[in-house]
């Protein structure tokens, strides 16, 4: 008997509230904190208080002696866990050996030296204060261009020039560009050292099942599945008896796309005390021990002709590494080099990287790694070159802007740009802005002494990172689709989204393709024994790939249910749609429900078919993709304070098809949050001894709601054609797009006064020095 | 961020805490900056005595034209008074200023003034107010003026044991406008600098100007120079101008990464102007 039931409404497009949130706002999901066992122990890490110093001893009989101290372990004890690994590969790269536990040497103030474990944390933090180390203190060297300098302490004595590698990358003929330029504009500008600040800071339980001999891992992190090979690796440890679960995340931005010694260093506790430990990132290690962003001091060199045509563009990166590599850590800078034209048409680029050393936690990946330094660069020097030819800023852009009908456009540096109409989202935002209206309004109020800017970004990014060829780990996503025997829906996605909100979307996808309701349908993530293999949820590439593993994955099923309802309803003229097979002949037809147990009771199936309905794909993308958009900043300045208040932020962002409009405006909120943190407020101070000073919230000024200005979001719409979806990724957008827009609107402001360049964060005083010493 | 081991004690009348206070117990108030030094381990009591619960130490009263409030009164409770928003809005509007909402509601007048942190907000005010504290200890009792209890940074006239009763201000005169002005710190919500003015008119002419600095060096203060150079004048922009220039004169500014000494001194005269022209306008 047909059921009556359908569904008809769709939800692909539709402003869907997210289904993740009752549970984050009642206070009710879980983190790793929340996570009880019996028997629980807690491990609490010695850390250096020196950027560098030799280790003469460690004494460590005072805690092991101290109340529910149940072992102390040093490098001694953990040289044979394996090194915290580095992913990336470049030619000739120096990889320092990364111990999860210094053993004759520290690098970096918080650099872990021992592990004190314990009944409880209290005691466990208390006996930590007893590991009494012995350092001889060594010179340091915190700042990149400084660990350059002939004579610069060597942060790894066996390298003294402090040079991990040097890269080098070139296209089309930059000398003859160059050569022929009527002008060729320069600047050197820095994109300063970041705390990423997830609001849950890092943390680890590790559960050894010594009889089983089963390792559970439970930590916050967007990559579980390429966490547990390494690991595993690691401690040497067959990969299939490691588990590893991320229950929810409180934020990584890139921060928890890593392997980290702690992980690896609570699993080799764990299997030494044969009890559960937990490790709590306090905020203090947080800012100290883990990764950080940006980190570049740039110089950059556009070549152009007199009517504005960009001919060529030079750009030499220096990076702060840190003092070890992390997952990445190098290869970030490269995806600067890649994105070095942005949307503009250039063919001739030359790019060169010298990644330095430096006696401070490692860079990596955050929010946008590599691309918002590549398209604050260029922004900037657009406006750069702009301003040396009077020009306006909207009209230079426009005329360099990669056409809308050279797609796909093949790139100086490489890439293969998918689609694009790089205009369209400039014109918008000018539109709702009133561009030329405020250009009047700015006239007038110059001429009564105010402080009035208008800042532009045209930006575009990489998205859904990457072909496999691309990436150290595989760029491929997986999806997993059971149809269980009462109709409902388990998804199970390998890319471990962790709060941006494909909980949600992925069922709106789901839904629309099976024709059944949200509520049918539920998504898994975060557990390796769970989960099929998978890569995570990084560099905008949840949607774009793993929505689409899961929409190849649909389409498996939708051909198997039709096979079944063909089979049910004695017909092979049938079409599956809002969730029923029928048959076209006697609009006869079968409910999913139907089908489903049809499939799982299998008293007859259809033709060469197997029972039950689950399908995995995974999916390997062809391309990146690249969306792109247009910022507006209009800023005021106090021109006695140097205050900077932002009186519009308009967005319009172009990232493909969207699946859920809200949940982009929400990520280009995000974003822009993220990018006015660098453009105005937040950097990491390193003073010459390597000793962090913006260690503390009180001092690290991250935006709080308060700060945020009403961001107004537009969007135009460029299907990708690299996904059947049309999607592309907005992850990292408002982050890219934001930083150039602000400093180029406060610039702006201050041109009367001769002002070309402000390195961020573009604080008050620096501000009022510039207005003070030009009047 | 885990303290170290201490006692922690939560007791019903003020009497028995200040035995307590008298047997080496530190007091503990909204636990807005003890609490972070704790769990940095910067600081490390061995025993806490919890004054926040205390009733008796959470009032706001007014007896004999005076303000008194009580020293546990939390930020949003000086802030949304009826009485202060009247009778002292300078008051409520400094506490309005402070932090966030997270601290307002947890922080106390007390507890902020004894810590004495020298980019705090309610310095200004209290100096500018020419406010009274009166403090207490097992044995003593005795009324300090605001001028004489701030000595230097994290450093009070309070002697050991000796605890904050209550803030006494006075009920602002007819003809009083007042306003306060900071310049915030981004990341901690302190004031870079903060200046507190009172200005009160009598017969088309000001009568009386109190400006109270804080932020600019590791001691509020009242800026009495500039004070005068304004008194009996009628108040026109270049008369404000000229009498904050004076705000910052011979003083020893703080400098940081957030503000270098020069800028700091900059920003109070320039906050001194805003406050003094508010709080002139005010006096309608």
């Amino acid at each position: 008997m047909a059921t009556t039931m359908t569904q008809t409404e769709t939800f692909v497009g539709k402003r869907v509230r997210r289904r993740e949130d009752p549970r984050l706002i009642t206070g009710t999901a879980t983190y790793v904190e929340d996570i009880q066992m019996p028997g629980m122990h807690y491990a609490v890490i010695v850390r250096s208080p020196h950027a560098a110093a030799r280790i003469r001893s460690i004494k460590t009989k005072q805690a092991e002696a101290a109340p529910g101290v149940v072992a102390v372990y040093t490098g001694k004890d953990t040289e044979r866990v394996g090194p915290v690994p580095c992913g990336a590969s470049l030619p000739g790269l120096r990889v320092p050996h990364h111990h999860v536990l210094a053993t004759d040497r520290v690098y970096f103030v918080g650099h872990p030296v021992a592990v004190v474990v314990a009944t409880d944390r209290y005691l466990a933090r208390d006996a930590a204060d007893l590991v009494e180390v012995d350092y001889d203190v060594l010179p340091a060297v915190a700042d990149p261009e400084k660990a350059l300098a002939k004579g610069a302490p060597a942060v790894h004595p066996e390298w003294p020039d402090n040079t991990a590698f040097t890269f080098h990358q070139e296209g089309g003929d930059v000398d003859k560009a160059f050569a022929e330029a009527d002008l060729v504009v320069k600047q050197r500008m820095t994109s300063q050292r970041l705390i990423p600040m997830a609001l849950e800071t890092r943390g680890v339980v590790a559960e050894w099942r010594g009889a089983d001999r089963q390792l559970n891992l439970y930590t916050s992190t967007q990559i579980p599945h390429l966490v547990r090979t390494l690991v595993a690796q690691m401690l040497s440890l067959e990969e299939n008896r490691m588990r590893v679960v991320t229950p929810e995340v409180g934020g990584g931005f890139g921060s928890k796309l890593n392997v980290y010694a702690e992980e690896a260093l609570m699993g080799f506790v764990a299997m030494k005390i044969n009890k559960p430990v937990k490790w709590i990132e306090s905020r203090r290690e947080n800012f100290l021990c883990t990764i950080h962003g940006r980190g570049h001091v740039d110089y950059y060199e556009v070549a152009a002709k007199r009517d504005g045509t960009i001919l060529g563009i030079k750009l030499k990166i220096i990076q702060d590494l840190g003092a070890y590599h992390q997952l990445l850590t190098p290869a970030i800078p490269t995806l600067s080099v890649l994105m070095m034209p942005g949307l503009y048409k250039t063919k001739n680029v030359r790019a060169d990287i010298v990644g330095v050393f430096t006696n401070c936690m490692p860079t990596d990946a955050y929010r946008g790694a590599g691309r918002p330094e590549a398209t604050h660069g260029i922004e900037r020097m657009v406006d750069l070159l702009a301003d040396e030819l009077k020009m306006d800023p909207a009209e230079i852009r426009l005329k360099n802007f990669v056409g809308k009908d050279e797609f796909p456009y093949a790139t100086a540096t490489g890439l293969m740009y998918d689609s694009g109409d790089y205009a369209a989202p400039l014109k918008k935002a000018l539109e709702i802005v009133g561009y030329q209206k405020l250009r009047q309004e700015q006239i007038e109020a110059r001429k009564q002494g105010k402080w009035m800017g208008i800042g532009i970004s045209t930006y575009g990014e990489i998205c859904a990172i990457g072909p496999s060829p691309a990436t150290p780990a595989g760029g491929w996503e997986s999806a997993t689709v059971k149809i269980e025997p009462s109709g409902k829906v388990t998804v199970m996605t390998g890319a471990c989204p962790h709060g941006q909100g494909e909980e949600t979307t992925f069922a709106q996808i789901t839904a629309d393709e099976l024709g059944v309701g949200l509520d049918d349908v539920l998504v898994i993530r975060g557990d390796t024994a769970i989960v099929q293999y998978g890569i995570g949820t990084f560099g905008s590439r949840a949607t774009a790939i793993g929505g689409t593993a899961l929409y190849f994955a649909l389409q498996d099923l939708k051909a198997k249910i039709k096979k079944f309802g063909a089979m049910l309803l004695e017909s092979e003229d049938v079409t599956f749609s809002a969730g029923q097979v029928t048959c076209n002949r006697t609009g006869k037809s079968k409910s999913l429900q139907e089908i489903a147990g049809a499939s799982y009771r299998a008293l007859k199936l259809p033709p060469e078919t197997e029972p039950g309905l689950l399908a995995t794909r995974f999916w390997e993308p062809p391309n990146f993709t690249f969306p792109f958009g247009a910022h507006i900043v209009v800023s005021d300045i106090d021109g006695e304070t140097g205050q900077i208040k932002i009186r519009r932020y308009v967005a319009v962002d172009d990232c493909g098809n969207m699946i859920n409009p809200l949940l982009v405006d929400g990520q280009v909120h995000g974003g822009v949050a993220q990018g006015l943190g660098q453009a105005l407020w937040e950097q990491v101070v390193y003073d010459d001894n390597g000793q962090l000073v913006t260690g503390e919230l009180m001092d690290y000024a991250v935006p709080r709601a308060h700060m945020m200005p009403w961001i107004e979001n537009d969007h135009t719409t460029t299907p990708s054609p690299v996904n059947p979806l049309g999607v592309k990724g907005v992850g990292e957008a408002g982050t890219i797009g934001c930083s150039p827009a602000v400093v180029n609107s406060v610039v702006d402001a201050l041109s009367p006064l001769g002002v070309r360049h402000i390195d961020m964060p573009l604080t008050p005083e620096k501000i009022w020095k510039l207005i003070a010493g030009g009047n | 961020m885990i303290p170290q081991k201490f006692e922690y004690t939560a007791p019903k009348t003020l009497d028995e805490a200040l035995l307590l206070l008298a047997a080496g117990a530190k007091p503990l108030a909204g636990g807005m900056s003890l609490i972070p030094m704790m769990k940095l381990r910067l600081a490390a009591p061995e025993h806490l005595v919890d004054l926040g619960k205390l009733k008796d130490l959470n009032y706001i009263r007014e007896t004999d034209g005076t303000l008194h409030i009580g020293a546990t009164t939390t930020h949003a409770e000086i802030e949304s008074s009826p009485i202060l928003r009247k009778k002292c809005p300078l008051l409520a509007e400094t506490a309005a200023a402070i932090g966030d909402v997270q601290v307002r509601n947890m922080g106390t007048i007390g507890g902020s003034v004894a810590h004495a942190d020298p980019a705090a907000d309610y310095p200004a005010a209290l100096q500018a107010l020419e406010a009274k504290l009166a403090l207490k200890g097992a044995k003593s009792d005795r009324i300090v003026a605001a001028a004489d209890f701030f000595v230097d940074a994290f450093t009070t006239a309070l002697q050991p044991n000796e605890i904050i009763r209550e803030v006494i201000v006075p009920v602002e005169a007819a003809g009083t406008g007042t306003s306060y002005q900071k310049m915030f710190h981004p990341a901690s919500g302190f004031a870079i600098v903060g200046i507190a003015a009172r200005v009160r008119k009598k017969a088309g002419n000001i009568a009386l100007v109190r400006i109270g600095v804080t932020g600019l060096s590791n001691r509020p203060y009242r800026a009495a120079t500039a004070e005068k150079a304004l008194e009996g004048k009628l108040g026109s922009a270049t008369e404000i101008q000229n009498a904050a220039a004076l705000v910052a004169k011979g003083v020893d500014a703080n400098s940081d990464l957030h503000a270098s000494a020069e800028y700091r001194r900059h920003l109070a005269v320039v906050h001194a102007a805003r406050a003094l022209m508010t709080a002139l306008a005010r006096t309608a």
